[in-house]
């Protein structure tokens, strides 16, 4: 069965191919048709693989032995069951709509932007489906680094910019910091893959799901946890780096410095969602380790929580649309924490359609408003831009919970699960979800209603292309209905479907009653949202508080990273370590050792003297001390 | 294809090369002159890569000569699964150090030497023939030092390669104006050649001692003799004793923490085709020597040292790091980035386990590759900018788009980024330390050296290539020529080739293995020998025992 996930990764694999190497040659529009046809044919490659998952015919494909050492040995192998199914369908779907999106969006750059923005964006797919299917988690890792280079890559992909004045970033500088931050998280992930093969002697998912009970029940490692409590956890902090979390989010703000098209597919739809994914893909150990519930429920929330709180503040479009995407990410590791694996994959799916607009609606207004992005100078963009405004208005209403939108399924089941097990999280995430209205309504009072604050721009702007909104169109249908056709009600379509991967579980009885809350505080956080902020000016806006003032300076978080960890190490390096430690006393004893060699030499050499009553005399002086040693004197 | 013969091949051009470069003496036409010469290295280079290839598919036939039977040495060539890497590697760069010297290499006439020689090219009347000379008499020294099979052979070879890279370095290294005032006034070029040289002889001088007692012990210089008597186990206390004296020669070579500091000063001095030499080749003849002496003879004097050296390697690995993330100067930042790789390798060579040590080898081959790689590049911009400074730069991949690519992929590689070579290496040395009882903590700190490596690295791509043009000088910076990217072509393939299929660079490395299964899972206290097989056509090969009383 080579021929349909070879449909999925060679016709990216072309597509980078062509564009990085004869790129700057390939005129334009080639370029685009080539990025988005080898997207499209990957698409319909996952596609075409669907109906076979679900007769079961697809099972692990070994293509060639990775590497081999010893008792160690990794295979390049892929695994297409229901999960990976369904992560490869969301993955290439929007993927396919944002490549065409960014056909209109990326329409100013030349032969060589433009190729290169390609081939970087088919790289990123492909590595994407690399952690997707990979069959264990060496080849998990493959993909996740993979991606991490991609998001470098297009993070920094207008890697010329300068810092603007009142930016606190840009982009080359942003492009580093994601990737530095990730690799921390990287690291806690590598160790986890230690971890797992001195336990298992495997990398490989099946085999380590099925030995799972093994290690379970083992001595514990360190601080008094088992093995699998520390597997878990460590694979938890390669998520909370990949997947922005606390306190490893701070890359996800900055990495708005891409251009929005990236931003969408890379920093909302897919790739953030991929430690999702992993506890997803390893839900038999996080069920048996019990870290869920004590960890990752746990940072889920309180991002969720925290970030609505910048979401909340923030008067970059992006910015808002950056904080919105740590909470909901935040959300999806409650579900997935506490053991609502299909819950937290639901919203992973749904958010994929709904931010993925939202993101593209933001690259509209920013295409409209010349790059401007500060709110502040929008306002009453709905009379300019009808398309872009209703599909905002239905992807707003969508990630705000509105009763029967995809949000709404995939929201209430996370907050089902939590409130069978935990009030402080229900209460905390049923908060988060009226804030989630309330900035998602502010920021749609504050851009597209009242009137203009910037009569310039406001006159300037107009709609985007169709290659744009047609994009944004399919996905306001998905964004309103994927809730209801693909059945994401309980026990609806979707869950069967993943019933074989994810093993649900139940914890006491289904209720109304956190619906009932959550949609309740929805709706009042709309209303809010947009009765506060409607037709404000920019001075009434500028009016901060003392409540206000603290998150949108985003909590001081970046400037105390960088005054506790980075400059220490920093000057440290430069100071104690390179100029002291090396250069005074490891490089000063050798060059000591040396000097002294040096020295000897220059006092012995004054035996030389070259006259020959000295050497007589010091014949004379040897003889005498040698009889006298001898003791013959 | 004979041993003997290819070992020699480069050092025969080399004096083709001399004779040449005398008689052409009156050729009035300087260019073309030049030229001929390099083409003849390279032409020879290449032959020899070619050739060497051939080794891949099975290791050739030992070479087993009485060459001093007075003293009881003979003239013993053998290859095995590691070694032939390392082989091939150094065929492979040579060419590349001819094609990469192109440009800079050129004689001028006698009269405008020393005004010439502040360029940083080659000065003098026969400059040309002299320096690729120097670089193939290198070669057969390098190639000689992975095949001998007898001490003395061995420590021949050993000496032979520092000759023509101290004239590589002390003749055409860097113009450095700056004059160093330790033991008098000389030139930092000259201070960093002598250090070199007098560090590096430092360490051999206690490894010859080691060498005597050996042939005093066993009655023989022939490795294979030796490492049959060692396989008996010498005296305990002895083999203390030796490991150190091996060992410290190595650890200089490598170089391991705390014996660093000759690298950067070398490294900042020589001229591209050197520090590719030093980086690529010789800094692996130090982890070699580990994995051909100290391990297989003093396997309990080894297994009782290693969490010490293992220390030192973590410490390496961390501290270079660190220094690298505050050099200014980018040959300096490359040449600490090797610190702190180098540190890996040792550290793997220690933990005992197979995938450590392939690990190891694998990495040895990889470094060669992505920091060979990264000074040929360097050297590419030196050669334009004549500085090497990050801050003489910045927004460059706009005036070199080629570049650029290359140099971040490059980068990414010695990130260790998974699907480049750098990753399999790293990533296998981090796996067996890890499984090494009570060496898993080793892994972890070494672990916070791939974190570091993202940090220094890129922080340099961002300074150099990223941002707007600073300074005008780079205004008319060319991007690469047809001649450096077909230099820098085959480095590139072979970044992907080694991290995609590893597999079959591993596989050869115990192709002519012997003995052992280890598919024993979680079993993970074998040493690593390396032992010769008894009879003529025996390889040298990894053989792993678990030690007595283990599991």
């Amino acid at each position: 069965m080579l021929a349909p996930t070879a449909l999925l990764f060679l016709p990216l694999l072309a597509g980078v191919l062509i564009n990085g190497l004869l790129g700057a040659k390939l005129p334009k529009w080639f370029s685009a048709a080539l990025g988005c046809g080898a997207m499209g044919a990957s698409f319909l490659g996952a596609l075409i693989v669907v109906p076979l998952v679900s007769g079961g015919a697809v099972g692990d494909q070994v293509l060639w032995t990775w590497m081999a050492a010893g008792s160690f040995s990794v295979d390049v192998a892929l695994k297409y069951d229901a999960l990976s199914c369904v992560m490869a369908l969301i993955i290439t779907g929007v993927s396919f709509l944002i490549h065409i999106y960014a056909a209109g969006y990326m329409s100013h750059e030349d032969e060589r932007g433009l190729s290169r923005f390609y081939t970087y964006l088919n790289l990123f797919v492909f590595s994407m489906l690399v952690l997707v299917l990979g069959n264990n988690y060496a080849l998990m890792f493959v993909g996740w680094e993979g991606v991490g280079l991609c998001s470098y890559l297009l993070i920094g992909f207008w890697y010329d910019r300068e810092r603007k004045t009142g930016d606190s970033t840009y982009p080359s500088q942003a492009a580093k910091k994601a990737f530095i931050v990730n690799r921390i998280g990287d690291f806690g992930f590598l160790i986890a893959i230690f971890l797992m093969f001195t336990t298992f002697g495997t990398l490989q998912f099946d085999a380590i799901f099925s030995n799972a009970q093994i290690a379970e029940g083992g001595p514990a490692l360190m601080w008094g946890k088992p093995v699998l409590w520390w597997i878990t956890a460590l694979l938890f902090v390669g998520a909370i780096g990949k997947s922005a979390q606390i306190p490893l989010y701070v890359w996800l703000p900055d990495a708005m410095q891409g251009p929005t098209p990236v931003s969408a597919l890379i920093h909302a739809a897919t790739m953030v969602t991929a430690g999702v994914y992993m506890v997803a893909r390893s839900n038999v150990l996080y069920t048996l380790a019990g870290t869920g519930p004590s960890l990752v429920a746990p940072v889920g929330i309180i991002t969720a929580a925290f970030a609505a709180t910048m979401a909340l503040t923030s008067f970059d479009f992006k910015g808002v649309l950056a904080y919105s995407t740590v909470s909901q990410l935040g959300y999806m590791f409650v579900g997935v924490g506490l053991g609502a694996y299909g819950a937290g994959v639901a919203h992973l799916m749904t958010h994929a359609f709904f931010k993925g607009l939202l993101f593209l609606t933001a690259g509209s207004v920013l295409h409209a408003m010349r790059d401007v992005g500060d709110i502040r100078r929008m306002g009453g963009l709905s009379r300019k831009m009808p398309i872009t405004f209703v599909t905002f208005v239905v992807a707003a209403l969508a990630i705000a919970g509105f009763p029967f939108l995809s949000g709404f399924f995939s929201k209430d089941a996370i907050l089902l699960a939590a409130y069978q097990q935990s009030q402080w999280m229900f209460w905390l995430g049923a908060i988060a979800a009226g804030l989630t209205a309330l900035y998602m309504f502010r920021l749609l009072a504050i851009a597209f209603l009242g009137q203009s604050r910037d009569q310039k721009l406001f006159d300037a702007a107009h709609e985007s292309p169709w290659v744009m909104t047609l994009p944004l169109i399919v996905l306001a249908v998905l964004s309103a209905t994927a809730g209801a056709v693909l059945g994401l009600h309980e026990d609806g379509l979707f869950y069967r479907f993943l019933a074989d991967v994810l093993n649900a579980e139940h914890h006491g009885t289904t209720t109304m009653t956190p619906m009932f809350i959550s949609v309740a505080l929805g709706l009042a956080g709309m209303v809010v949202g947009i009765l506060i902020y409607r037709g404000k000016s920019v001075d009434q806006l500028n009016r901060g508080n003392a409540i206000s003032a603290l998150p949108r300076a985003k909590w001081y978080v970046d400037e105390a990273y960088d005054a506790a960890i980075v400059r220490p190490i920093h000057e440290a390096s430069r100071w104690v370590l390179w100029r002291f430690v090396d250069k005074w006393i490891i490089d000063g004893i050798v060059n000591a050792s040396a000097g002294a060699v040096y020295a000897v030499g220059g006092v012995l050499r004054n035996v030389q003297t070259g006259v020959v009553q000295t050497y007589a005399a010091l014949i004379l002086a040897g003889a005498v001390v040698l009889l006298f040693v001898k003791g013959l004197l | 294809m004979n041993l003997t013969l290819v070992v020699f091949l480069p050092l025969v051009g080399a004096i083709v090369l001399a004779l040449a470069g005398l008689f052409s003496h009156g050729v009035a036409d300087r260019a073309m002159r030049d030229n001929a010469l390099k083409a003849g290295a390279l032409i020879v280079s290449l032959v020899t890569f070619v050739l060497s290839l051939a080794y891949i598919g099975a290791s050739p036939d030992p070479v087993y000569r009485a060459w001093i039977p007075s003293i009881g040495s003979v003239f013993h060539l053998r290859m095995d699964g590691i070694s032939v890497w390392l082989f091939i590697l150094t065929t492979f760069l040579t060419p590349i150090c001819v094609l990469a010297s192109w440009r800079n290499t050129r004689s001028v006439p006698a009269g405008v030497m020393s005004a010439y020689g502040d360029d940083g090219g080659v000065s003098g009347e026969r400059g040309v023939a002299g320096f690729m000379v120097a670089l193939l008499t290198l070669e057969t020294a390098m190639l000689g030092t992975f095949v001998a099979y007898d001490l003395v052979l061995f420590f021949v070879f050993w000496e032979m390669m520092l000759i023509p890279m101290y004239l590589l370095i002390g003749i055409w290294g860097s113009p450095g104006t700056r004059s160093t005032f330790l033991f008098g006034r000389v030139s930092e070029r000259v201070y960093a050649t002598m250090k070199f040289v007098l560090y590096t002889m430092a360490g051999s001088a206690l490894m010859l001692v080691g060498i005597l007692y050996l042939r005093a012990e066993t009655g023989s210089f022939d490795l294979t003799l030796v490492t049959a008597h060692a396989a008996e186990g010498f005296d305990r206390r002895a083999q203390y004793w030796l490991f150190w004296a091996f060992f410290v020669a190595f650890a200089i070579k490598v170089p391991l923490f705390p014996f660093h500091t000759w690298l950067p000063d070398a490294h900042t001095q020589a001229p591209t085709a050197g520090s590719i030499i030093l980086a690529g080749v010789m800094l692996k003849m130090g982890a070699y020597g580990i994995i051909r002496f100290c391990l297989p003879l003093f396997p309990d004097a080894a297994l009782f040292y290693a969490p010490f050296v293992s220390v030192l390697a973590v410490v390496g690995i961390i501290y270079g790091a660190l220094v690298a993330m505050v050099q200014p100067d980018m040959k300096r930042l490359v040449a600490y980035s090797s610190v702190s790789h180098l540190g890996f390798i040792v550290l793997g060579l220690f933990s005992g386990t197979n995938a450590g040590v392939q690990g190891a080898v694998i990495q040895m081959v990889s470094h060669g590759i992505s920091t060979g790689a990264l000074f040929m590049l360097v050297g590419m911009l030196y050669d334009r900018r004549h500085t090497r400074q990050i801050s003489d730069f910045g927004g460059i991949a706009k005036r070199m788009p080629a570049y650029a690519a290359v140099f971040v992929i490059v980068t990414f590689s010695s990130i260790g980024l998974p699907g480049t070579n750098g990753f399999v290496g790293e990533f296998l040395i981090l796996l067996g330390t890890f499984a090494t009882e009570g060496r898993a903590v080793y892994a972890v700190f070494a672990a916070l050296g791939v974190i570091l490596a993202a940090v220094y690295m890129l922080w340099m791509v961002q300074r150099v290539f990223f941002g707007p043009i600073r300074h005008s000088a780079n205004e008319d910076l060319t991007d690469l020529t047809l001649r450096e990217l077909a230099v820098a072509a085959p480095l590139v393939v072979v970044v992907f080739l080694i991290g995609v299929f590893p597999k079959y660079f591993l596989d050869r490395m115990d192709a002519d293995h012997a003995v052992s299964d280890l598919r024993k899972a979680g079993s993970a206290k074998e040493i690593v020998r390396v032992s010769p097989q008894e009879g003529g056509s025996g390889h040298g090969s990894i053989e792993v025992h678990a030690p007595a009383g283990g599991h």
